[in-house]
């Protein structure tokens, strides 16, 4: 069912596996027929953990949206709700559970907090007087959800914020706890690196749960060699960038939540002679991308510039297996043939799809204006004229052109530029707010804090010198046939990234410098494994690094991990978590403060 | 060896019975037992004797001794009974000790004297005081049977979860029954009584009389009734001298003895081994023990002193001042061992095992034979070895060890303070830490916390010495210890040893020591557990002291603030009041604004706003927020003026709807009171007029001076309202620099070839080539391809 996910170096099958467990056992405490009612966030998220057919084996009859007033009418012995434990959704609890018809068959009421039962929460349902009402209160710990055989996300889409913001650790520690499940699973990892504020915490909460779980020793031989933590505060660049890979071109222009993309239907409508009169669909085509798809799982971390060959070349050996039916004379070749047919069909039906979306983005990158917003892209990141007012900004804000796309630009300037100078700063601000309106001052305000836009303060800009040292700009990119993770964003490498592949090869030692002018600490931590796990690596045997970006990941860094892991000489492997899959614009969106 | 058998006495063909001296005690009594309460625990458990007691008119002033021995009479405790008159006494399975009340209340002691708790069996108990009383076991825990002096029953089946269950009366009972005991089936607890002749069975509604089978008649009453220790049978002495024995259910008899001793025995057991056919009864008089079961003749024994029998799992302990025996039916295996020219390979081997001197002989001629039970055999025996001896004084045997299971014994072991044993037999048997070891110290630490002549430091530095890092060990649960025993400092010692926060903070909550508790909360990065502190410690405190504590707090301020933000706006304010946080507090004012329905109130929130960020020093922010108050100002007189909706448009947006509605002078005004830069206003003005598709004014504006933003712009929005008329107009202004591309976009590739060509440049002529496309172009694109071969030449 989700064979994709035991594809790679580590099974992440069995984290799946363990979640679904743990769903089942809580379902099957609650006896009888039941009606889940969900926090709408999370059904996304628990969409790649279970599908409503295992829900309905479990006697699950009904599903609700959780919402204010009275629940809908279900002939169910179980009321269950699945929410976050967040306060406001406590109060709709509670008015769901007061406004019950008493006169109506009793239900019972349960509760699942997911991913961890909250004091808080509890405290509320009790002020509010309903607390007594539920008859299991229990935690759902769905931290981290595999996305593929080796990405795992925990979804958590205010993490960066509450983070970097409002000085809130909660996703912290949700991913400390996440990392101790998988250790559960998957065996301690001996060795720890990380850089930045969170990272640090992260790594100190580890060790701290491991000293409470000392009682049951962890006997599993460790899978993963060593754990890499990255605050995404120490390369704010990267996600500004747009991505030039197919699937971060995808999640530019479309948005892939949850692994689903939903795309405009007109370029997937069927192609058939003779009813060209049939009106087109006027639903969005949904389709879920993840390797499960041969295809896709061949072209998604390539630079867009070098699918439109892959598709072509694969539409040729498409079609030429098709034709092989004329030369399938003998009774036993035809069946040979018809027995392939299936397999062909599906390879066929994917190339139609990627087909259309790659038609569709190449509509957009191919605009001029497209164009001219990467040529600034790739001056600001090789470092040209970072100081001062640009003029392609200057005109997007004179056109109205998207907020969000300005707000990336900016920003991307700024810190290509270790801030910019308070004149070029407080111009752009005052363009912004005149133009948008005074309400974005409170977004500029966030985006400051998050240090993503800033005056320059004295010192010198440090940005060249980075640049320098991690060759994040690389002249002579290879987009077709790439020798360096720089073809994810056509010259840019993102920071991120490189970061991880200097600590695997020649360490970080050799950067020391650029480490310290990079924001928050740099460490290593060991966890001491017992003789008997300690790991004899056979010659030639890669390591396994899990690296986890605390504040989000985009898919061109995954894209650019992928591409050193299959690296035949690269030495790592990796596997990514992260606390949510982003990109430059639900990044800023998440930042942005709309007080009406 | 030889006369291994000498004590061997057989009952009937089938069955040997020995009796064998555990112990000889020298616990040095000054009374006799038959002066004392006695109670003696089974599984080899603990003693208790309450001297003295009231049932003998003794002088009052002196007060009786209670005093609690081993199995081997070493003393544990001694003590002045204080309380009321005790009826009886018994052990609980926790080893604890049940003294009954005349009066009903039942006083729980530990093993060493520490009183425990007290519960009372009910009113009507108070009222018609205790007559008799009976602690005993059942799977469902220790009960306790009442019988009051008006002649009804009153148990609980588990004085642990104490509910109290008062009987059925028996109809025309007058005096107290002979004799009577408890019965247990099918999960509850009965009684049965004898009156006279007749028997009666009390369940939990009924009353009934029963009859056993096969009683022979003449009976005019009952003496003695034993129920044997798994309550499967039962026996009954009758005052013919005649014993019954039979199903506990009084449905079939076993078999019956005929002692001919009329005198009432003074206790009556059952002697049976699980797994065993064989029934017997141990009868004691005050000099004579009598062993009877399905025989003619019976065991007889003399006791030379007064004595005790407590029945076990598979036999009978007798103790009494000076010797503790245990009888005993000899079991199969031994019989088969050491039965005169017994032929079983187990006496052959014994008889090998004296030729050669080899302890496990024999072991070596079986291949293929899994050593593991052998093994354990011999862990086991050394284990209860161990526990028999002398100074530690449990005299199990194997059957019973086996039913006890090692944790519990562990658990008796701990419970006698002997934590170096338990720890050995833990290591010896390699058991799990959490099961084993880490249980022991955690109970050594709990009983050590109680040592108050000690100080805390002392305490702490012993108790940490010891168990360390020990997995399992919970130091959460030790401090809680030493908080019940009112050593709260000692238990804030201990707690910080506690790695687990979520036992640790609310620990200290409950001992009040709540900021502690937020800085071990906030240590945790548990943020649940933070919020948690610090809305205990809001209620606690007063609001000052609360902010001060915050403010020593960061990431516990940062927490307040998020939740204050969504449940509690008027606390956010004054947090940033008290930090001087102004450029906070101008969001906060800002943000405000937008919930004033008046534009009076608007503009007065955005003051203070401004204000605030002046005083935060964010000279940018206090000026765009004054903007922001002219503009609302302005947007309501436009309104006023023009109508139309203008609020809340931004400075951009009200100037276009200024232009889209036709009123240029105080659009220009507008964009000369803000400062709209020349670039944008004429983008601005550009994108309205073309909006409105009012070509002749985009015209009239174009030519008003010279575009700062060039007139390729203009070409643009032309040819996006599709109008390549207008668009060729601009085309012609478009600078060198961009000619080429709007000439393209009007559509004019030959001219942009042209252009190209002259402009000499390799990027321009590439793109018009590429919009040679058409069939017309034909031409152009050669033109270009000669143009460019041209270039090369030179």
């Amino acid at each position: 069912m989700a064979a994709h996910l035991s594809y790679g170096r580590v099974n992440l099958n069995v984290l799946r596996e363990a979640v679904r467990r743990e769903l089942r056992e809580f379902l099957d405490k609650c006896a009888g027929s039941k009606a889940i009612v969900w926090d709408e966030y999370l059904t996304g998220p628990f969409g790649l953990i279970a599908q409503y057919s295992l829900l309905k084996e479990h006697e699950v009859e009904k599903m609700f949206t959780l919402k204010g007033s009275r629940l809908p009418a279900a002939d169910v012995k179980n009321i269950i709700f699945f929410v976050r434990p967040r306060l406001e959704l406590m109060d709709i609890i509670a008015e769901n559970v007061l406004s019950e018809d008493r006169r109506g068959p009793v239900r019972d009421f349960h509760i699942l907090f997911v991913p961890r039962r909250s004091l808080l929460c509890e405290q509320r349902l009790k002020d509010l007087g309903v607390l007594g009402s539920f008859i299991h209160r229990e935690e759902y710990s769905l931290d981290l959800i595999p996305f593929d055989g080796d990405l795992l996300s925990m979804e958590s889409e205010g993490a960066f914020k509450e983070c970097y913001l409002e000085g809130d650790q909660t996703s912290l520690y949700h991913a400390a706890k996440g990392l101790m499940t998988l250790q559960a699973l998957y065996g301690t990892i001996p060795q720890i690196f990380g850089k930045g504020e969170c990272a640090r915490q992260v790594a100190n909460m580890m060790i701290r749960m491991k000293r409470e779980f000392t009682g049951s020793q962890n006997s599993i031989f460790p899978v993963f060699d060593n754990l890499l933590l990255l605050d995404r505060n120490v390369d704010l660049l990267t996600p500004l960038a747009t991505q030039l890979t197919y699937e971060g071109l995808i999640d530019e222009i479309y948005g892939i939540q949850n692994s689903y993309v939903k795309l405009p239907p007109e370029k997937f409508v069927p192609k058939k002679q003779g009813d060209g009169g049939k009106e087109l669909p006027t639903e969005a085509k949904k389709l879920q991308l993840n390797s499960a798809e041969e295809l896709y799982a061949e072209i998604r971390d390539k630079n867009f510039n070098a699918v439109g060959s892959v598709l072509s070349k694969k539409a040729k050996i498409i079609s030429a297996a098709f034709e092989e039916r004329h030369n399938a004379k003998t009774v036993g070749e035809i069946k040979q043939f018809v027995s392939q047919l299936p397999h062909m069909q599906a390879a066929r039906g994917s190339l139609a799809n990627h087909t259309s979306i790659a038609e569709l983005i190449k509509d957009v990158t191919t605009s001029e204006d497209f164009f001219d917003k990467l040529t600034v892209e790739q001056e600001f990141m090789s470092g040209i004229d970072t100081d001062k007012v640009n003029n392609y900004i200057e005109d997007c804000i004179a056109q109205k052109h998207p907020l969000i796309k300005v707000l990336r630009l900016v920003c991307l300037q700024s810190v290509c530029n270790s801030g910019l100078k308070q004149k070029v700063l407080d111009y752009y601000k005052r363009e912004i707010l005149q133009t948008y309106g005074y309400e974005h001052i409170l977004t500029l305000h966030n985006l400051e804090k998050a240090g993503l836009l800033k005056p320059q303060t004295g010192g010198r800009n440090s940005c060249p010198t980075i640049r320098k040292t991690l060759r994040l700009w690389v002249d002579d990119v290879n987009e077709q046939n790439p020798t360096d993770i720089s073809y994810v964003y056509s010259g840019y490498a993102p920071l991120s990234v490189r970061l991880a592949q200097l600590l695997s090869r020649p360490g970080w030692r050799s950067i020391e410098e650029v480490l310290r002018i990079l924001p928050g600490p740099h460490f290593e931590e060991r966890q001491p494994l017992p003789t008997g796990l300690q790991k004899k690596r056979q010659p030639g045997e890669n390591r396994v690094t899990l690296i986890f970006f605390l504040g989000g990941v985009t898919f061109a860094e995954i894209a650019a991990l992928r591409f050193l892991s299959q690296l035949d000489d690269g030495g790592t492997e990796y596997v990514i978590a992260t606390t949510k899959l982003m990109n430059g614009t639900s990044w800023i969106e998440g930042l942005m403060e709309k007080p009406f | 060896m030889d006369c291994y058998t000498a004590n061997w006495n057989p009952l009937g063909d089938s069955a040997f019975y020995r009796k064998y001296e555990l112990y000889s005690m020298d616990w040095d009594l000054k009374e006799e037992l038959r002066d004392c309460l006695v109670a003696a625990a089974p599984y080899g458990g603990p003693i208790a004797l309450l001297r003295n007691p009231w049932r003998k008119e003794k002088v009052a002033s002196v007060r009786p001794i209670l005093e609690i021995y081993s199995a081997s009479g070493v003393p544990l405790v001694s003590l002045l009974w204080k309380s009321g008159p005790v009826v009886s006494m018994g052990w609980s399975a926790e080893e604890e000790l049940l003294c009954v009340q005349e009066d009903g209340a039942v006083l729980v002691y530990g093993l060493h004297g520490d009183f425990r708790r007290h519960f009372s069996m009910g009113n009507e108990v108070l009222q018609n005081r205790v007559l008799d009383a009976r602690i005993f076991h059942t799977e469902l825990g220790s009960g306790v049977a009442i019988l009051t002096g008006a002649h009804r029953f009153t148990l609980s089946a588990n004085v642990g979860d104490l509910k109290l269950r008062r009987m059925p009366e028996v109809p025309g009972l007058q005096s107290a029954p002979s004799c009577w005991t408890t019965l247990f089936q099918e999960r509850v607890a009965h009684i049965l009584l004898a009156v006279g002749p007749d028997l009666y069975l009390l369940d939990h509604a009924t009353c009934s009389a029963v009859t056993p089978p096969g009683l022979p008649p003449g009976v005019t009453s009952f003496l003695q009734m034993a129920v044997s220790f798994t309550y499967r049978q039962l026996a009954l002495f009758t005052d013919t001298g005649y014993i019954w024995m039979g199903t506990a259910s009084l449905t079939d008899k076993l078999c019956e003895f005929n002692c001919n001793i009329r005198a009432p025995p003074k206790q009556m057991v059952w002697c049976s081994r699980p797994r065993s056919k064989e029934r017997a009864v141990v009868v004691a008089w005050e000099r004579r023990l009598m062993v009877v079961g399905n025989a003619p003749e019976s065991i007889q024994f003399v006791l030379d002193e007064d004595s005790y029998l407590v029945p076990e799992l598979d036999g009978v302990r007798i103790f009494s001042r000076s010797t503790h025996e245990f009888l005993h039916e000899v079991p199969v295996a031994s019989e088969e061992i050491f039965k005169i020219a017994s032929m079983a390979p187990g006496a052959l081997l014994l008889e090998a095992q004296k030729e050669y001197e080899a302890a496990s002989f024999g072991k070596c001629f079986l291949d293929r034979f899994p050593p593991d039970s052998f093994v354990r055999m011999c862990q086991d025996l050394r284990v209860l070895n161990a526990v028999r001896d002398y100074h530690i004084g449990i005299p199990l045997t194997y059957s019973q060890y086996k039913q006890l299971t090692i944790q519990v014994l562990l658990d008796r072991l701990v419970l006698r303070r002997l934590y170096p044993l338990a720890i050995q037999i833990c290591e010896y048997l390699r058991l799990p830490e959490v099961q084993g070891i880490s249980r022991i110290l955690a109970h050594w630490a709990c009983y050590k916390v109680q040592q108050k002549d000690v100080s805390d430091e002392d305490v702490a530095r012993a108790i940490n010495q010891k168990l360390g890092d020990t997995p399992g060990v919970s130091y959460s649960d030790i401090a809680a210890r030493a908080y019940g025993c009112g050593r709260t400092e000692l238990a804030i010692k201990l707690l910080e040893y506690e790695p687990r926060s979520g036992e640790q903070v609310p620990l200290l909550l409950k001992m009040k020591r709540s900021k502690l508790a937020l800085s071990k909360a906030i240590e945790s990065g548990d943020t649940d557990l933070v919020f948690t502190v610090l809305l205990h410690l809001k209620n606690e405190l007063n609001r000052g002291d609360f902010f001060m504590t915050l403010r020593n707090q960061p990431m516990a301020l940062s927490l307040y603030r998020q939740f204050c933000k969504h449940q509690e706006l008027e606390t956010l304010k004054d947090l940033y009041n008290q930090d001087d946080n102004h450029q906070e507090l101008g969001s906060f004012h800002l943000r405000a604004s937008y919930t004033e329905e008046r534009i009076e109130g608007r503009v007065a929130a955005l003051q203070t706003a401004a204000d605030a960020f002046y005083k935060a020093k964010n000279e940018f922010s206090a000026k765009a927020t004054e903007d922001q108050m002219r503009l609302l100002r302005l947007q309501r007189r436009l309104e006023d003026d023009l109508g139309g909706h203008f609020l809340d448009l931004s400075l951009h947006d009200t100037v276009t709807t200024l232009i889209v509605g036709g009123h240029n002078k105080r659009a220009e005004q507008l964009a000369r009171d803000f400062r709209i830069p020349d670039k944008r206003l004429w983008w601005l003005k550009l994108t309205a007029l073309a909006d409105l598709e009012d070509w002749e004014e985009l015209e009239k504006f174009s030519k008003s001076k010279k575009s700062p933003i060039g007139y390729l712009p203009f070409v643009e929005i032309c040819m996006k309202q599709h109008n390549k008329y207008e668009a060729k107009k601009y085309a012609s202004r478009v600078g060198p620099e961009q000619k080429v591309k709007a000439l393209l976009l009007v559509g004019d590739i030959a001219q942009a070839a042209d252009v190209a060509i002259e402009h000499r440049n390799e990027a321009e002529l590439s793109l018009v080539l590429s919009h040679c496309t058409g069939a017309s172009d034909g031409a152009t694109a050669d033109k270009i391809q000669r143009a460019r071969a041209q270039a090369q030449k030179k």
